[in-house]
């Protein structure tokens, strides 16, 4: 009872946070209804048992994605009115096929749950007695070893991407060159002159 | 009243078509648009670990993470791909990208 209280609860805030983000006027209130939504989407995931993809949730999309998504609101100088210009003539099309996408998803739901299906085998069962991170662990570092590699080396990929995309040296900027400085010595810098009295100096 | 499968699948269901509504709706806010394309894949997500718990098998979590990779590489790249584009044209909107056509 309280399980499905709780799976109820989840639901419902990921589904209206869900609606929130898409719909909101102010992106910034959009990333916090994305994070609520992340939020809620870890506790159904915990609901069933998954505790480390739940944690990983929490940590990867609230912790990294969202507040790169907030950075990148608050960064950039938009005017966001404008924005939503396009929102009342694209509503009718976007809801016609957004309800066609959900009526296909829930027949395949409907057509997949009229019997049940029973795996002849399973990869990796899952075992009463280890816990979820433990299991994942043992599964991860072994059977899918150069997956989990694969899957750091797209990360580093990602990063020198970002890196490389956003990087530039803006022109006409002071800043401090150290090794010039260094290599600077006084007979380079001054000068003894004697000029003639009533003359002055040329620079 | 026991929760199956069928309640997770029907969630995720509905955050997935909120994902692609979301992405006709802001049409021009290429920020909102990602983070669509964000919930398209937690909605994803929620389908893999709802699968993996029902069915006994702990591969979906597995994938389920490779899949929060390559969501969060792939939101790396979108940003900064926005941030230069910005940069360059002083507006985000999506409709009238032309510039990357080589």
């Amino acid at each position: 009872m309280i399980q499905a209280l709780a799976f109820y609860l989840f639901a419902f805030v990921v589904v209206l946070s869900g609606a929130m983000t898409i719909a909101s006027r102010n992106p910034v209130h959009s990333v916090m209804w994305l994070i609520l939504a992340f939020f809620n989407a870890a506790g159904l995931m915990i609901l069933v048992g998954a505790e480390f993809i739940a944690m990983l949730l929490v940590i990867v999309y609230v912790g990294a994605v969202a507040v790169l998504f907030l950075f990148v609101v608050m960064m950039l100088d938009i005017d966001f009115t404008e924005m939503r210009a396009g929102v009342a003539r694209y509503f009718g099309i976007g809801l016609a096929l957004a309800v066609a996408l959900a009526a296909e998803v829930m027949i395949a739901v409907g057509a997949w749950s009229t019997g049940p299906i029973q795996l002849a085998r399973r990869a990796a069962p899952i075992s009463d007695t280890v816990p979820n991170i433990q299991a994942i662990g043992n599964l991860l570092y072994t059977r899918y070893l150069f997956v989990f590699e694969v899957a750091g080396l797209v990360l580093l990929v990602a990063m020198i991407g970002a890196i490389v995309l956003t990087h530039r040296q803006r022109g006409g900027v002071k800043t401090q060159n150290i090794s010039r400085q260094n290599a600077r010595r006084p007979q380079d810098a001054t000068r003894n002159t004697s000029p003639v009295v009533g003359q002055g100096v040329e620079l | 009243m026991t929760i199956g499968l069928v309640h997770y699948l029907v969630v995720a269901a509905i955050l997935f078509t909120m994902g692609v509504l979301g992405i006709f709706l802001n049409r021009k806010n290429l920020i909102v648009i990602l983070m669509a394309i964000e919930l398209i894949l937690l909605a994803v997500n929620i389908n893999l670990v709802a699968f993996s718990a029902f069915l006994n098998d702990l591969v979906g979590q597995v994938f389920a993470m490779f899949v929060l990779t390559v969501a969060a590489g792939e939101s790396a790249i979108g940003l900064a791909i926005l941030v230069i584009y910005f940069r360059g044209r002083g507006t985000i909107a999506v409709d009238d990208v032309n510039r990357m056509k080589g």
